[in-house]
């Protein structure tokens, strides 16, 4: 710094007076780092062009629309060979999204149970809800996935022997088969009668507030709820003359034909990261609730509430308040351990923007999509949960 | 970001590991690293496997070591990096391997897209299918509806894909990044169909439970061509790469092993086999190479040709047993064909790959060496 | 005081009887697992639990495990070639005795093994005087834990140096592997996540907002981007010529991956300190550095050390991703074995715990979890 300075026309005093300054020595720090990063990101920048010139690798993202000429194992939205490789990477996101939605309420369904387990007052309970949590939180979640597809694939029978469950659902080593419906024409009538249940339940549910601010009494919302809900698309159904027809999986030459499949690569891919992320899901919901002071425990046994809800109502609410944070970055980290799909081959938007990579060879555009797509779930699952702490944060005056 | 600067600079410049300065060729590189940095897969029987004490053996190994062989007269100065479908390229590209001999396909969009060089094929592959036998498929038209195992980013998914739906028939992918993945989840039953490159199939179907249980069907559904691959415009490596495969070849025709090397050196008479063992009086072929005279001479004795090496690692003396089909000499109904080394072949040798490699070359070093046209 | 009162008692209540003795089995049993009826259906779907996965895990583990063998035959059943029963089931440890010099150190040549077991040794006896609270001279243990060995260590691998021959990365494995980049990782990552901690915190806006944003970045990425990343493209950013080997691409990958999170720890312990020790260091006419170095670092570290160890717990189980992209660390060579022909896939690709096999409780499994309806779909009962 000191050279930059003294060759200026100042005096001695005043050069190091301006050079004591703190304005200005932050100007020149702040001066020196962006020149070292500004030259650093020419210099790789200019590199890349080089190399990528020398080996003649194209760039740029029209690739995008070139045909793909692949195929991919799941496709949750229409997908051949024929079309472009920016629909196979939307494929990868769509099915990152599934999956990583999946295991979000599975592990915290998990985690909320082995939480509580280790508070029961049962022996064994508190034990082995703590060897849960203490063996998964110590693997690898790489090894975790590898377990449970390895697992799927040699503890389930062969397509020829699948196990038949209820309702025409097949199990096998290539997935859970269950029926899919065909809606035929008359079904809308059913689609119409689930709006109309679901704005029934609405108006019951501010009707039965109202009733409850002004007389006390309660009413039982969720059972009448789940009621209606169910009973008119069945009346409509049975109305409009039956529309709605299965397809059954039957058996093929090699595998179940019709209805729709679940593969063991998803099957596994979310239960290893429903069970991983539940273990760091049980302590935290364990740490929330031991965060909720005793007294608000007691206070509300003192005031007459039956235990439920003093759970409900008193313990539950605070100890959200707790959890929700930590809670985010685990959601967030699920999420990002999607990614290792690849291992196993679910066609995630790693695996597939993999394969794409592969075929193209345009590293930098692939990953460039990949930290892009994977940084816009981060900042939506924040911004979505910050929304829900704030919502469920104290009110304070 | 000063800190990944940093974090670059330290490792780089501190350890200085790997990291080497530009070099004018990749010959001179590897003579003064003193090592061979070859690519291979990460574990192929029969193309290229390590054993129990860590050796490398196989096909695509043996030719590393041929190359080894011509350069420095010993074929054990191989590093060799083992590199999975995706880093192969890249590490070519980048100079982290000097030759990629990881049963690669060779194909226009790899030989022009991603600056890579092939020109030699050390085997002529074809994409097949295996099946289990209880299944009772005598042909690949039959596999409709089946579940097939794949391995992802290579050319074998993308020739899958077209042969189904050429034939209008569906099929459930089941796609794995990596080989091992495949091979466990095939195994395991995943999957009806595993479907690679023929010769993959053979190897892979001795790693399963019950090897008797698989067969292998007839159809070949795509030409899958694997040889060596070197980053492009240097043309001088393309040249000892591609020519250590012909001398191989040439010495089987020749009738030239590792075991009568010594023998047909001092005493044949034939003008090919001098020549290409160097033994001729005014050789210079090796010269022109950038090699030592008798370099065709180490790799033979010292690997074999190309028939031994063949035998050694997929044909008969190996638990693959393939046979050698497209990959028989031409002279027995097979496709390969090694060009002579011999002078009358002068122009043929030297204009026409000079020409062609003229073409391709980067325009500084389009000026005529003498030493080309010797 | 007329006045009744409903809620004041008027009797008192009868005496409870004495407790029983505490502290017997029985009794323990009786409060800890069935002190309620709900109690009592958990406990008894715990020992139904256990007693279904317990036995067949320790029949497989121990009692029908091949422990000893060198070929294929040792853990393959008759009709699979080997010399085993048919339906047979068991560990095959013999598998990973047989391979256990490559599951440590990967391919490293047998006659240069005593350099990776020298290093392990230097570290173990710089790492407990570390451990070890009232062990003297921190400060100097801890450079030469984390500064001087990474580099000495990394020398005595690779050679080339006091006539030591030259061992490439490309031969590394196994658990030498996955200990070699956690270590790395970690004595990179410890002075890099400092100053990204650091500079988060700075004044300088331009400062700021690059460690923001690097931090952020990395983050809000899964590892294994970070390392395709630094596996494809870390090449396209040298100059022509110029490589980094696989095994150093990895460690800037995870180091750079860990830094982001070494940060955000060390801000935490930053973030705590409290206002006086900045004012304090002020008053005492210490600059920004020296308050630092000399006050608050100390102070945060100290805070956050539990949580610095969390980290590097979770960087041992990171590096095991460096197996998806081709490096054989522990998990890596162990898959790679699988190919090999002697001893490898075909030996214990599908030997697992056998549940079904197990005589009371499969029968559990097979009929109670499974819905009690085993059967076959239509059209293949045969």
């Amino acid at each position: 710094m000191a050279d930059t300075i003294s060759n200026a026309s100042f005096g001695e005093s005043r050069a190091a007076a301006l050079l004591y300054n703190p304005a200005v020595r932050g100007f020149l720090y702040q001066l020196v780092t962006a020149i070292l990063v500004v030259g650093f990101v020419w210099w790789v920048t200019d590199n890349t062009i080089t190399n990528l010139r020398n080996a003649g690798i194209a760039s740029g993202f029209s690739f995008l629309d070139s045909r793909a000429g692949f195929d991919i194992a799941q496709t949750p939205i229409a997908y051949n060979n024929d079309m472009t490789y920016g629909r196979a990477l939307v494929i990868g996101i769509v099915n990152t999204i599934i999956v990583s939605v999946a295991g979000i309420i599975t592990a915290t369904i998990i985690g909320f149970i082995v939480g509580v387990g280790r508070l029961s007052s049962n022996w064994l309970m508190a034990k082995l809800s703590q060897v849960y949590v203490e063996i998964f939180r110590n693997i690898p979640p790489l090894l975790v996935i590898f377990f449970f597809y390895t697992g799927v694939l040699s503890l389930l029978p062969s397509a020829r022997d699948s196990l038949s469950l209820p309702l025409d659902i097949y199990l096998n080593n290539r997935g859970l088969a269950f029926p899919t419906p065909i809606f035929g024409p008359g079904s809308w009538f059913m689609g119409a009668a689930l709006v109309v249940a679901i704005a029934a339940i609405m108006s019951l549910a501010v009707w039965a507030k109202r009733r409850q601010m002004a007389t006390g009494q309660q009413f039982p919302v969720i059972r009448t709820g789940i009621a209606i809900l169910i009973l008119l698309p069945l009346i409509a159904y049975f109305v409009s003359g039956m529309p709605v027809t299965f397809d059954i999986p039957v058996k093929g030459r090699f595998n179940l034909q019709g209805g729709a499949v679940i593969g063991p690569e998803f099957m596994s891919l979310y239960l290893a990261l429903s069970l991983y992320t539940a273990a760091f899901m049980a302590e935290i919901i364990r740490g929330g609730i031991l965060g909720v002071a005793k007294g608000q425990t007691e206070a509300a046994s003192a005031l007459g509430l039956h235990p439920r809800k003093v759970t409900r109502l008193v313990v539950v609410p605070q100890a959200m308040r707790i959890i929700i944070p930590p809670m985010t970055s685990e959601y967030l980290s699920l999420t990002k351990n999607s990614s290792l799909a690849v291992a196993i081959g679910y066609a995630d938007i790693v695996a597939v923007g993999k394969t794409v990579l592969n075929q193209t060879g345009q590293a930098v555009e692939v990953v460039t999509i990949w930290m892009i797509i994977y940084l816009t779930l981060s900042i939506l699952t924040s911004i979505f949960m910050n929304w829900f702490n704030a919502k469920m944060a104290l009110v304070e005056r | 970001m000063k800190k990944t600067i940093l974090s670059a600079a330290i490792g780089a410049v501190v350890l200085g590991l790997g990291a080497q300065g530009a070099s004018a060729t990749t010959l001179e590189d590897v003579k003064s690293k003193g090592t061979l940095t070859c690519g291979v897969s990460t574990g192929l029987q029969g193309f290229s496997a390590p054993d129990n004490e860590g050796n490398w053996s196989g096909l695509d190994v043996d030719y590393c070591r041929a190359i080894s062989a011509a350069i420095f007269g010993d074929p054990d100065k191989v590093n060799f990096v083992a590199l999975t479908a995706t880093d192969r390229f890249p590490a070519l590209q980048s100079g982290e391997v000097d030759v990629l001999s990881r049963n690669t396909t060779w194909t226009l969009s790899r030989d022009t897209s991603l600056g890579l060089d092939f020109r030699t094929v050390n085997y002529y592959d074809g994409q097949g299918f295996m099946v289990p036998k209880d299944l009772g498929v005598s042909s690949a038209k039959e596999l409709s509806g089946a579940a097939v195992c794949v391995q992802s980013g290579t050319t074998t998914e993308l020739n899958l894909a077209d042969y189904f739906s050429s034939n209008g028939m569906d099929y459930n992918p089941v796609v794995y990044e990596q080989l091992e993945d495949v091979n466990n989840a095939f195994n395991q039953g995943r999957c009806d169909v595993y479907t690679t490159d023929q010769s993959g199939l053979y190897a892979i179907r001795l790693t399963l439970t019950d090897p008797d249980n698989y067969v292998i069907l007839p159809e070949i559904i795509s030409k899958e061509p694997l040889g060596p691959a070197w980053r492009q415009g240097d043309d001088q490596w393309g040249d000892i790469v591609s020519w250590v495969h012909y001398a191989m070849l040439n010495a089987e025709e020749f009738g030239i092993t590792s075991e009568n090397v010594d023998e047909m050196a001092e005493t044949s008479d034939n003008p090919g086999i001098k020549r290409l063992l160097g033994t001729e009086t005014d050789s210079k072929l090796g010269a022109d190479l950038g090699l030592d005279e008798n370099w065709a001479y180490n790799v033979i004795k010292l690997v074999g040709n190309y028939g031994e090496v063949f035998d050694k690692d997929v044909g008969a003396g190996s638990p693959l047993k393939i046979e050698r089909g497209l990959n028989a000499l031409w002279t027995n109904g097979g496709l390969q064909y090694g060009p002579r080394s011999a002078k009358s072949d002068w122009l043929l040798n030297n204009v026409y790959w000079r020409m062609a490699e003229f073409r391709h070359a980067p325009s500084k070093t389009r000026t005529l060496q003498g030493n080309n046209f010797r | 005081m007329a006045k009744e009162l409903a809620y004041v008692r008027k009797e008192m209540q009868a005496q409870k009887p004495a407790p029983k003795k505490e502290g017997t089995a029985i009794q323990w049993v009786r409060a800890n697992l069935f002190a309620t009826p709900k109690d009592t259906i958990l406990s008894i779907i715990g020992i139904i639990f256990l007693v279904w996965a317990i036995p067949p895990i320790i029949d497989w583990l121990f009692i029908d495990a091949a422990w000893t063998g060198t070929d294929r035959a040792t853990c393959a059943t008759v009709a699979q070639g080997g010399m085993r029963p048919d339906g047979w089931s068991g560990a095959c440890w013999a598998f990973i005795g047989n391979k256990m010099d490559q599951i440590i150190f990967g391919r490293y040549p047998d006659a240069e093994l005593w350099r990776p077991i020298l290093v392990g040794a230097v570290f173990t006896l710089l790492l407990i005087p570390m451990l070890m609270p009232s062990a003297p001279h921190k400060g100097w243990n801890a450079f030469l834990l984390f500064l001087a060995l990474p580099f000495i260590s990394f020398f005595i691998l690779y050679g080339g140096v006091f006539g030591l021959p030259v061992v490439n990365t490309s031969d590394w494995g196994g658990l030498m592997v996955t200990l070699i980049l956690s270590y790395f990782a970690i004595a990179v990552s410890l002075p890099f996540g400092i100053v990204l901690a650091l500079g988060r915190r700075s004044k300088l806006p331009v400062v700021r907002t690059l460690s923001i944003t690097f931090i952020e970045v990395v983050r809000g990425v899964p590892l294994i981007t970070i390392l395709f990343m630094a596996s494809v493209m870390l090449p396209l950013f040298l100059p022509e010529g110029m490589t980094i080997n696989k095994f150093l691409r990895a460690i800037v990958g995870v180091s750079l991956f860990i830094s982001a999170y070494m940060a955000e720890t060390i801000r935490g312990g930053l973030q705590a300190m409290p206002k006086g020790q900045f004012e304090g260091a002020a008053s005492l006419g210490l600059g920004y550095w020296q308050t630092m170095r000399l006050i608050i670092l100390p102070q945060a570290i100290k805070l956050v050390i539990p949580a610095i160890v969390n980290q590097f717990i979770s960087i041992f189980k990171d590096t095991s991703l460096v197996s998806i992209v081709g490096m054989f660390d522990l998990l890596g060579i162990i898959k790679f074995n699988f190919t090999d022909l002697d001893m490898g896939l075909a030996r214990h690709s599908d030997h697992r715990p056998d549940f079904r096999r197990h005589r009371l409780l499969g029968l559990l499994l097979r009929h109670v979890a499974l819905f009690q309806l085993h059967g076959a779909p239509p059209g293949y009962r045969t």
